[in-house]
């Protein structure tokens, strides 16, 4: 195998990488042969992903610790293109294509062929075309991007990557948003690179597909490496262990209270894409809530599940149909202060770019959705309004000195907490979580479990979207299963396995849910 | 409406002192820690008064005698009232390019009211205010609900009210005979109501400062030590004995002065001490959170814009007022002022930061400089390249400030 031979290709040393407030990465090492794959597995927030961006140059030289070694050379990258250069391309789990352009101009993006400055458009067509043909991808270079599917999108992406001469390919949960078809053909395509000599790091989740290519795996947690070994000398459960350290069961708190009535329904619920007309998001969901409930809603990304939380509440751009009802009546919103008047709360996801501003205080940021109640109608209290905030981040557990800190230097998981304390001071009677635990340490996160349940029990509805099945599955009284817009399934706590969960997510359904 | 009143209820009834943040970005010297914002507000002091020494040795003193001073306020009142409104615009995260044009067509509606139409002081105040008002209201209109760029829709504007102003006036100065009006611009009040502004505005200080310092405590913050405590209270009361002292000596506060005063006490007590206010700072640091957090983007931003429309005709006003006349091309440029007010007083252009009181002292800046060029006999060309540099440097300082925090 060639994992054997005598170089590395790629070897880093002792990567330290730290952000406001959280160790991403303390001394991770990390090596890759040619015509290898080596795959890297971990919980969210175990730092894959941050590792991959310090080798991408997404982080600059100067922004972490540690050394990096291309074929014995020391490489100090100032930047993505760098990096490009020295043989690196990745493909990170975010989706980086301009949906505008198409297939083509995306895969050349920034490296057109062309001659005295002027776009050879032939020449570059020919080359994508050629280029697809070679992963028997059956996709025209001139269809917009915006035309694909989200599985489509991402082989292209990867063709993108490939277009580069790359010989180090890192693949950032590559299958997340890819169906059955399309897993085997990437997997087709990884088998032919291996053959031609190129060092893959394949990042995922999904242990079956691990054990299936990888020839190696290395185990990150909390920021740093538990173990590498090959895979023929592991099996599933060992590398489980050492992912996670610990009883998995352990950090989901005991459910202990019942269900009351229902308080929310949403009845045929159909979203629009705002920027493609005739595009639905969402189609035709409905569900309802009940008091003290955590109803979870599982799907694979792009299934749907913000878009359908923001028409809930009143913030999506495009068109919405359906009827919502508040405690059994029918209400109409049309805008986020509407929702927050009929009591509900939303915690969005990416609570850098919707939940917080980063450069004012905890305070300032907590009471911004109550400030008329917590605070004054137009003339602020100060007084009354700190020591609301006082409360919450008491109830919260908000590690700062005082509510007066900026909200910009907390780590990620009291930023967290800070914008579902804002939630909590509009005095909601359903609660929506959309990713509340992303990219937050294990210890943040189990605080956050305890919050859920605390505040189930004492009567809040609560419906948690998460991309991470373990915090769906083990929160949640009941599980509904998002696939392309549609719901797929639904589960009592009882019968939601990750089995069953994850086939109708990927939409390989069995059955059709009798609920329907 | 229950629930709204058991909120209440459920907090402790105390009264409102101001709570200052504690850990705003800072700036470690040796031991000391200065808060960034303050270290501009410090850089902002000393360059005035290092473009005040400049001025005075370059005009033999002329700069910094009482009669100057007293022209130099009222210059800055123009300024001023502009750069209050554009602070509230920049907070949000907006621009307002037309204000120069709007203050020339304002003012030129009441002096038609007055010379042509024969109208009082009243009837002519509410029409220009009305016409500012309206102007605001459709730029803010065309920004917030129809989303083309303040940028755009300002710049537009710029061209358009200076058109309307010189179609209206058909290219001719229009004097303004109304003794009533030329007062708002011309004249003071009196030397012992002067005295009386100086005695409110230092028991003012105190009176916050300890209020503030009462405050910290209770919220366990650390309290001002007694020196720090003293220094906050004697130099700014200082300064305003010093600032009325100077006025006095010559012929008393000036009207617009006491225009600009007032302005600006409404204009930071509605971005510090209301919900309208943090509203706009949201706006400004984080749209998409202030929207998802419940706040009516479109109303504020059509606010705002109302607000610097107002603004834009009081100093309209006054600009009139203080010439005895209306012209086709007052007011030309002002918005440049106003902007760079703002920037050099600590907004940023990016929006959500920024105070009044620095808008104030950057205002000062910007007239200072005008003042001072002139006075000097800087030939014109230089006064523009000086200025326009001026406002590209400080913004670039604001840009090089956020990249390292």
């Amino acid at each position: 195998m060639a994992a054997e031979s005598k170089q590395p290709l790629l070897e880093m040393r002792n990567i330290t990488k730290s952000f406001p407030g959280v160790r991403a990465l303390d001394g991770v090492s990390f090596d890759l042969y040619a015509g290898e794959v080596h795959a890297l597995v971990g919980e969210n927030g175990a730092g894959k992903s941050t590792l991959m961006k310090v080798l991408g140059g997404v982080y600059p030289h100067p922004e972490y610790g540690g050394e990096i070694l291309i074929n014995g050379e020391a490489q100090r990258f100032a930047g993505i293109r760098q990096a490009e250069s020295a043989g690196i391309a990745v493909v990170y789990q975010e989706l980086s294509l301009v949906k505008d352009m198409t297939v083509g101009e995306n895969i050349f993006l920034g490296r057109e062929p062309r001659r005295f400055g002027i776009i050879l458009w032939d020449e570059l067509y020919r080359r994508a075309h050629a280029l697809l043909d070679e992963l028997h991808l059956k996709i025209d270079p001139r269809t917009p991007v915006r035309n694909l599917g989200i599985g489509q999108q991402q082989l292209v992406e990867i063709a993108k990557a490939l277009s580069q001469t790359a010989r180090i390919l890192v693949l950032d949960e590559p299958t997340a948003a890819l169906t059955e078809s399309e897993v085997e053909t990437l997997f087709k395509i990884l088998d032919s690179l291996r053959a031609r000599g190129v060092g893959m790091i394949y990042i995922s989740h999904k242990l079956d597909e691990v054990f299936r290519l990888s020839d190696r795996i290395t185990v990150l947690r909390d920021g740093r490496t538990v173990g590498t070994d090959f895979t023929k000398n592991l099996d599933e459960a060992r590398v489980i262990a050492r992912m996670v350290g610990r009883e998995v069961g352990d950090i989901f708190p005991k459910r202990t209270h019942e269900a009351g009535a229902p308080v929310f329904e949403v009845r045929n619920m159909t979203v629009e894409d705002p920027n493609v007309p005739g595009k639905f998001l969402v189609k035709n969901v409905s569900f309802s809530v009940r008091r003290g409930e955590v109803l979870g809603i599982a799907g694979l990304m792009g299934a749907g599940r913000s878009d359908l939380l923001m028409a809930i509440f009143g913030a999506h751009a495009g068109r919405v149909r359906g009827q919502i009802f508040v405690e059994g009546k029918r209400v109409r919103i049309n805008s986020p202060s509407e929702a927050i008047r009929y009591g509900l709360g939303f915690v969005t996801e990416d609570r850098k770019r919707f939940g917080l501003i980063l450069d004012q205080t905890i305070l300032n940021n907590m009471t911004l959705a109550s400030l008329p109640h917590v605070s004054g109608r137009f003339v602020t209290n100060a007084d009354a309004e700190a020591a609301a905030g006082e409360r919450a981040s008491r109830e919260l557990r908000v590690k700062a000195n005082n509510v007066f800190t900026i909200v910009g230097t907390l780590s990620g998981g009291n930023q967290q907490k800070v914008v579902l304390a804002k939630w909590l001071l509009t005095k909601p009677r359903v609660l929506f979580l959309d990713e509340p635990t992303r990219g937050i340490d294990v210890g943040a996160k189990q605080e956050i479990y305890a919050q859920v349940n605390r505040l189930a029990s004492e009567g809040l509805a609560i419906v948690l979207v998460s991309s991470e099945l373990p915090e769906v599955l083990g929160l949640s009284d009941r599980v509904l299963v998002l696939h392309e817009g549609h719901i797929t399934g639904e589960f009592k706590r009882a019968e939601a396995t990750p089995e069953a969960v994850m086939s109708c997510a990927t939409g390989h359904v069995k059955e059709v849910s009798s609920k329907q | 409406m229950s629930q709204t009143n058991e909120r209440v209820a459920n907090e402790p009834a105390v009264d409102r002192p101001p709570v200052m943040a504690d850990t705003a970005p800072q700036l470690r010297v040796g031991g000391l820690r200065i808060p960034t914002d303050a270290l501009r507000a410090y850089t902002l002091v000393f360059a005035l008064v290092a473009i005040w020494v400049i001025f005075s040795y370059k005009t033999n003193n002329i700069f910094l005698e009482p009669r100057n001073i007293s022209n130099l306020m009222r210059q800055t009142a123009v300024t001023g009232v502009l750069a209050v409104g554009m602070l509230m615009v920049i907070v949000t995260g907006q621009i307002d390019l037309s204000v120069g044009s709007v203050v020339g067509l304002t003012g030129g509606i009441a002096a038609i009211f007055l010379t042509w139409f024969g109208y009082g002081l009243v009837p002519a105040l509410a029409a220009a205010v009305v016409a500012g008002l309206l102007i605001g209201a459709l730029h803010g209109a065309l920004t917030a609900y129809a989303n083309i760029p303040a940028f755009i829709v300002t710049l537009g504007g710029m061209l358009v009210w200076r058109g309307a102003v010189k179609g209206l006036t058909q290219g001719n100065t229009i004097p303004v005979a109304l003794q009533s009006f030329r007062d708002i611009g011309q004249q003071y009040v009196s030397k012992p109501t002067g005295w009386v502004i100086a005695v409110a505005a230092v028991a003012s200080i105190v009176l916050l400062n300890v209020r503030r310092n009462s405050a910290r405590r209770r919220h366990g913050l650390q309290a001002a030590s007694a020196i720090s405590l003293a220094v906050r209270t004697i130099i700014p009361s200082a300064v305003i004995i010093g600032f009325i002292w100077v006025l006095n000596s010559y012929s008393g506060v000036p009207v617009p002065v006491i225009i600009l005063i007032a302005v600006a006490v409404v204009g930071a007590f509605l971005t510090e001490q209301t919900t309208f206010g943090r509203y706009l700072y949201a706006i400004g640091g984080n749209p998409d959170a202030a929207r998802l957090s419940g706040i009516n983007l479109r109303l504020h931003i059509l606010a705002v814009f109302c607000i610097i429309g107002a603004l834009a005709a009081v100093a309209g006003m006054i600009n009139t007022a203080r010439l005895g006349s209306a012209t086709p091309d007052a007011g030309t440029l002002l918005e440049l002022n106003a902007i760079a007010a703002c920037v050099i007083g600590g907004a940023s252009l990016v929006g959500g930061r920024g105070t009044v009181f620095g808008a104030c002292l950057g205002a000062l800046f910007m007239a200072s400089l005008d003042n001072g060029m002139s006075l000097a006999g800087i030939k014109d060309y230089v006064q523009d390249i000086t200025k326009g540099a001026i406002l590209v440097f400080a913004v670039g300082l604001d840009m090089l400030g956020r990249r390292k925090g």
